[in-house]
């Protein structure tokens, strides 16, 4: 049954003179299911870490309240604050130089060329690698004596490298590792934004004598600056958790020089076994992950407007 | 049976003295055990992923002709393995009846868990043990061993720390094997000529893996990391000696970035034939004489650590395998423990270089040692480690903890910090979590 709505002029369905109005009992039976599930994977555990984080828990069970004793040692901790400054600037890195390359190569692989499809099948590749046999890969490949990097050195005359063995190296060569894997991301991404562009503002930017470089600027940036601020939204989730490269390569070392919040959970938590402490550096690090996409999220809104 | 109630960390010291000693003592006498009691019975077991459990693995269709069980065998990668036993332990329904466990690491914590079954019940019945525990090594019997009394496992294989070194290269320069730390120092040095990309020695870098290469340095200078009361002599002079050992020997002696080695990256270079000297585990001998891995086949020395200022020690580390407190198959179980240290897998264990059992019987048999594969010096080496062991680690609950905090320090000071401030500094910060775990 339609009708005519007299204010759009579009047609609308009208209601049943005895159609029932939805109330939140009509409702329940197909958010309940969603709902519960939500609650037990999601809210709970959160909940529980958060209550575990209040307790002086060990290995061998849990010991009594402490209420923020765990969060007052936490901000006391020099370790925590060089974790924290350690996964700062792997994420910035890991974020800035994929970033930088996958648009660089979104722009290459938007021409027509030959074998096209091919090049961007092998480029894409790395990405759809496990972590853990790309990180065991790299460290052969680091090797100071024997990885294949420091011969590739020597070819064109530039001193060997300790990559992943010196604590002033390690954070760089753990960010080429992560580049390596997740500038195709962010290429596909890119890529996907470009083959939506309309051709007209190039043709008339070509009239009117644009070069490449001010069409680029002005008007390919901003019309995929949405894109760029999706790519970036993904990449600094993936990057500020990055756990299994930097675990399988350095356990977070020489010494601390690559342990990272997350690490830094996992040695509290599974290797010295203090569930409590280990519990309130996740609820911190959670906390960091929640403001940092919130603050993306609305960075991206502002992009999207600046694009309309 | 006897046990004694407490067994002193000076009494860890096994090796053929004490051995001799232990195998002198008087063997109860058993009746043959009856095997098949628990026929159609099911156990789970788990075990630590590694040429130990492989040994277990391949001869456990003899288990199970002998004795009716059907076991379930898991072996889990050594970090998940740990994980999964607290875990498990602290649910009150671990999901296996045995359990495979590294003394240096869980035993303490297993023990002020309550989590093990005291075996002494189970040894002291002739229906269920045939088994002398007079056979095991002092230092096996020291870790199987609660202050209690109780016996919590039945040592199952040892890890003496031993020096792998190229004859080859200390031939072409006219040195001999040292005897000292004098004598280490100044063959590394010598061996050493980064030109040729040759280094004289290689040793665990990286944070936690590298504290008992310090430990070993520090036994040769007549301490202990950890006394029997839990004081700690982490900063006493023979620990700030051996801290300067080892950061001379890494900064003057071994391949750039061995702050980041591990043994696998120490055993990778040793085997291309450029490192004159490797201190590591006695386990590392069967890819070293394997011509498809190694080019240094037939050259490798097999050494007994040198004597240090104020004795010779061999850092020992060791594993055992236990029951379940919580098992509901507790006798059967422990049938499988005991075949576990039985002579067939023992022998297997030492004969294909998986590992080296507590047994003296094992080790001291002419026919077992005939079937042992490896050089010569190889076996020498486990018996002379075996009379100059001593604890590598100490047996406290935060093991862990000891060697990440001890470790940094260590990579800081193969950097160039000074020895005496860093392990101070990490002394302060060790202290506490110590005091609290054996509060």
């Amino acid at each position: 049954m339609t009708a005519v709505d007299a204010g759009t002029g579009q047609r609308v369905r009208a209601r049943r003179p005895n159609a029932v109005a939805p109330t939140l009992r009509t409702y329940l039976p197909f958010i309940l299911p969603a709902v519960l599930v939500v609650g037990a994977v999601i809210v709970f555990p959160w909940a529980f870490t958060g209550w575990v984080s209040l307790h002086d828990w060990q290995a061998t069970g849990a010991g009594g309240f402490i209420g923020l004793d765990n969060y007052v040692r936490l901000f006391g901790d020099a370790r925590f604050g060089e974790a924290v400054w350690h996964t700062l600037v792997y994420t910035v890195l890991s974020v800035v130089l994929p970033l930088v390359l996958g648009l660089a190569a979104a722009l290459v692989f938007n021409e027509r060329f030959p074998l096209r499809g091919l090049a961007r099948g092998i480029v894409i590749m790395p990405m759809m690698a496990t972590p853990v046999a790309i990180a065991l890969v790299w460290t052969m490949m680091f090797h100071p004596q024997l990885g294949v990097l420091n011969y590739l050195l020597s070819l064109v005359g530039i001193p060997p490298s300790l990559w992943v063995f010196d604590q002033a190296t390690v954070i760089p060569s753990l960010v080429l590792v992560e580049t390596w894997q997740w500038t195709p991301l962010v290429m596909l991404i890119v890529l996907g934004g470009l083959s939506a562009l309309p051709a007209e503002p190039y043709e008339s930017a070509q009239i009117d004598g644009a070069s490449w470089l001010q069409q680029f600027r002005y008007l390919t940036l901003p019309m995929i600056s949405p894109f760029l601020m999706v790519a970036v939204i993904i990449r600094s989730i993936d990057a500020v958790k990055s756990f299994d490269i930097i675990y399988a390569i350095t356990q977070g070392g020489p010494g601390t020089a690559s342990e990272t919040i997350n690490i830094y959970l996992y040695t509290q938590a599974f290797s010295f076994y203090d569930i409590g402490y280990g519990s309130a550096v996740a609820v911190v690090f959670f906390a960091i992950v929640v403001a940092m996409s919130l603050a993306l999220l609305w960075l991206r809104q502002r992009a999207k407007l600046a694009a309309s | 049976m006897e046990f004694p109630s407490r067994l002193s960390r000076r009494s860890l010291l096994a090796g053929t003295a004490a051995a001799a000693a232990a195998a002198a003592l008087p063997r109860m006498a058993f009746a043959a055990p009856d095997w098949k009691k628990y026929a159609g019975t099911h156990i789970e077991v788990n075990l630590v992923k590694s040429p130990r459990s492989e040994t277990i693995a391949r001869n456990l269709k003899e288990f199970t002709d002998l004795t009716g069980i059907d076991v379930g065998l898991e072996q889990t990668p050594e970090q998940q393995q740990r994980q999964k036993a607290v875990v498990e332990f602290n649910s009150g329904a671990p999901s296996f009846d045995v359990i495979h466990l590294s003394y240096h690491v869980q035993k303490r914590m297993f023990e002020k868990g309550g989590w093990l079954a005291d075996l002494r019940p189970f040894l002291a019945d002739p229906a269920l043990a045939d088994l002398s525990l007079n056979d095991f090594s002092s230092a096996g019997l020291a870790y199987a061993t609660a202050p209690d009394g109780a016996v919590g496992s039945l040592p199952l294989s040892v890890d003496y720390w031993i020096i792998y070194w190229n004859k080859e290269l200390f031939a072409a320069k006219g040195l001999k094997y040292p005897t000292t730390f004098e004598e280490l120092v100044a063959a590394a040095e010598a061996l050493t000529d980064p030109a040729a990309g040759t280094y004289g020695f290689v040793a665990r870098g990286m944070k936690n893996a590298n504290v008992p290469v310090w430990t070993s340095f520090m036994l040769g200078n007549g301490v202990d990391p950890v006394g029997p009361d839990h004081s700690l002599a982490t900063t006493s002079d023979g620990a700030v000696a051996a801290a300067k050992l080892y950061q001379r020997l890494l900064t003057k002696a071994a391949p750039p970035g061995v702050t980041g080695f591990n043994w696998n990256e120490c055993q990778s270079a040793f085997l291309q034939g450029k490192i004159g000297m490797w201190l590591d585990g006695v386990g590392f001998a069967p890819p070293l004489e394997n011509p498809k891995l190694s080019r240094v086949v037939g050259k490798v020395g097999y050494g007994v650590m040198p004597k240090g200022p104020k004795a010779q020690a061999s850092a020992t580390f060791g594993d055992g395998i236990g029951v379940a407190a919580a098992s509901e198959n507790k006798e059967a179980a422990f049938l499988f423990c005991q075949w576990a240290v039985s002579r067939t897998v023992q022998a297997d264990l030492l004969q294909s270089g998986s590992g080296v059992p507590f047994r003296t019987s094992i080790l001291e048999d002419a026919d077992v040692r005939k079937g042992v594969t490896l050089p010569a010096d190889w076996i020498d080496a486990v018996s002379g480690s075996a009379k100059i062991s001593k604890l590598g680690l100490p047996v406290i609950v935060p093991v862990t903890e000891f060697r990440d905090i001890f470790g940094i320090a260590l990579t800081n000071i193969a950097g160039g910090a000074d020895a005496a401030a860093e392990l101070a500094k990490a002394t302060e910060q060790f202290k506490p979590i110590l005091d609290k775990s054996e509060a």
